[in-house]
């Protein structure tokens, strides 16, 4: 087999807290090809900070160490910061969570993601302009040229969530990590976007990392899942698979969210007490 | 006897009509939730009915007393509401106690110290966390705060604007059977706003459907099972959250 895209092995996190450092992160591997990986877990477990640490984003006093951390037969620990611009955010992208928060209010759309272009490649003017066009169509914009014009607080979250996703795909990166892309977003609006991701994935033959805390979006969405619980992996399936997850963290994530057909009187809560120590 | 009556509700903000004639009655115990993606104007009603957005026309009745336009202190005794994010409802310098007791002192009321001690046993918090401030609780923990502040006066009618689309699932499920179980218990009304179909499904006895600030249908808890929406939006709503 060929070397995946992106290795990681033993990658910790940490914190430093009046009682210590703190591993956020604690000893995470895994290998992605051109598929799509999804990472599960509720707020704390570490799954934002992988993607982070992945595009090396987290600053000090954070602190990152892996055994390896390669992408593409790059070393990213080792890697001077200068010679890391031109991976981040050219051939490893990021999508984030709210785009009212990561869109610059003071930029129109056409020229926020002109910059992300014109950062990584030497295009002319009407080139430039022309792929700026193209990546709005293909994310589905309508009448990009006007759009284009447009500043982040005249668009809805979900035109912004589009916006966000062409600005991170224009400079074609290898693999795209979309931590929690459409928890701001509204369910009809949720699928739209997700989908298009996949689309756009798919036709590009990109790898995908999808952080989310909805289990079932990413099971509908992902070829494979990890489940995280306080910084660890606790269960790795085929998405296919989800049904049968024997963790009992995952079990009880699971049972925890309301079904459509919902007849139990009384939700199942996560004992906690039951993997703590595992 | 009704619990809350709306007569052809209009809600506007500096002029702009963001609920247009909305009309519904909820029986006294019952859950009525209404549903809708942002901007519908769904949390805009309960505004209306807690006395938040004053701009508004219509009847709005509470336990078969029309809401003036002024802050009405009967009013909040019998219909509280909780809101969405417990991080930003809570005020960050103010302890849990103090949080609880300054709806009694307002309304004057004695017996602060038991009361506040038995709410808490009520939302499922330890005596412990009453000498906290909002920052040293979890996101559960402070949504429980939220809740047993709103039940402080000892309501009839509760408002409840997605009180858990900020929370983690395993946490949602503890505060929906909180909130079922206080519910029982207390015999109250709820009127629930989410997006969230399935959380509906679990707490809520009928909804009402509304996009662009208008009820467009009204359906039992049950639609949610058979899928039996009439309104073209309301079974678009329905297949995108997977039904």
């Amino acid at each position: 087999m060929s070397e995946p895209l992106l290795s990681v092995r033993d990658l910790k996190v940490s914190f430093p807290t009046h009682t210590g450092r703190v591993n956020v992160v604690d000893g995470l591997g895994f290998d992605l090809g051109r598929e799509r990986l999804g990472i599960v877990g509720e707020s704390g477990s570490g799954k934002s900070m992988t993607g982070r640490a992945i595009l090396r984003l987290i600053r000090p006093p954070g602190r990152v160490t892996a055994e390896r951390l390669r992408f593409d037969g790059t070393d990213l620990l080792t890697l001077p910061e200068s010679k890391m611009r031109p991976i981040r955010g050219a051939r490893i992208s990021m999508v984030m969570q709210d785009p009212r928060y990561s869109l610059n209010p003071v930029m129109t759309i056409g020229r926020q993601i002109a910059e992300a272009l014109r950062m990584h490649e030497n295009l002319g003017r009407a080139a430039t302009r022309a792929r700026v066009r193209d990546m709005l169509e293909a994310v589905q914009i309508n009448d990009p040229d006007r759009v284009s014009q447009m500043y982040a607080h005249e668009v809805s979250g979900g035109m912004g969530q589009r916006i966000m996703i062409a600005m991170m795909l224009v400079p074609r990166p290898q693999i795209l990590i979309a931590d929690e892309p459409t928890s701001a977003l509204d369910v009809s609006v949720q699928a739209q976007v997700l989908d298009l991701i996949d689309d756009l994935v798919r036709d590009h033959g990109m790898g995908l990392i999808l952080i989310s805390h909805d289990l079932n979006l990413v099971a509908r969405y992902c070829d494979r899942i990890m489940v995280m619980n306080a910084g660890r992996v606790v269960e790795r399936c085929d998405a296919a698979d989800l049904a049968q997850a024997t963790h009992p963290y995952t079990r009880g994530l699971l049972a925890a969210v309301p079904r459509m057909h919902e007849t139990r009187e009384t939700l199942p809560v996560l004992d906690r007490s039951q993997w703590e120590g595992t | 006897m009704t619990a809350i009556s709306l007569q052809n509700l209009d809600v506007s903000y500096d002029g702009n009509r963001v609920v247009k004639g909305a009309t519904f009655d909820v029986a006294e115990g019952e859950s009525f939730a209404l549903v809708g993606e942002s901007g519908s104007g769904k949390s805009t009603v309960l505004k209306a009915i807690a006395g938040l957005a004053p701009e508004w026309a219509g009847t709005i009745e509470v336990l078969g007393k029309p809401r003036s336009h002024r802050p009405d202190r009967a009013l909040a005794r019998q219909c509280q509401m909780v809101f969405q994010d417990p991080y930003g409802s809570l005020h960050p310098r103010k302890t849990v106690d103090s949080v609880l007791s300054e709806a009694l002192k307002i309304h004057g009321l004695g017996n602060r110290d038991e009361r506040v001690e038995q709410v808490l046993t009520d939302v499922g918090l330890d005596r412990r966390f009453r000498f906290r401030y909002p920052h040293q609780l979890s996101g559960g923990q402070r949504q429980r705060v939220a809740i047993a502040r709103a039940l402080m006066l000892e309501p009839k009618v509760m408002l409840l604007d997605e009180p858990t689309s900020a929370l983690d699932v395993s946490v949602q499920a503890e505060i929906l059977n909180l909130l079922k179980r206080l519910r029982a218990e207390h015999n109250l009304t709820y009127l629930m706003v989410s997006h969230d179909l399935p959380v509906v499904g679990f707490m809520c006895d009928r909804m009402a459907v509304m996009t662009k600030g208008e009820i467009v249908e009204i359906a039992p808890g049950t639609a949610l099972h058979d899928g039996a929406f009439t309104h073209p939006y309301a079974r678009a709503l329905y297949a995108a959250s997977g039904g």
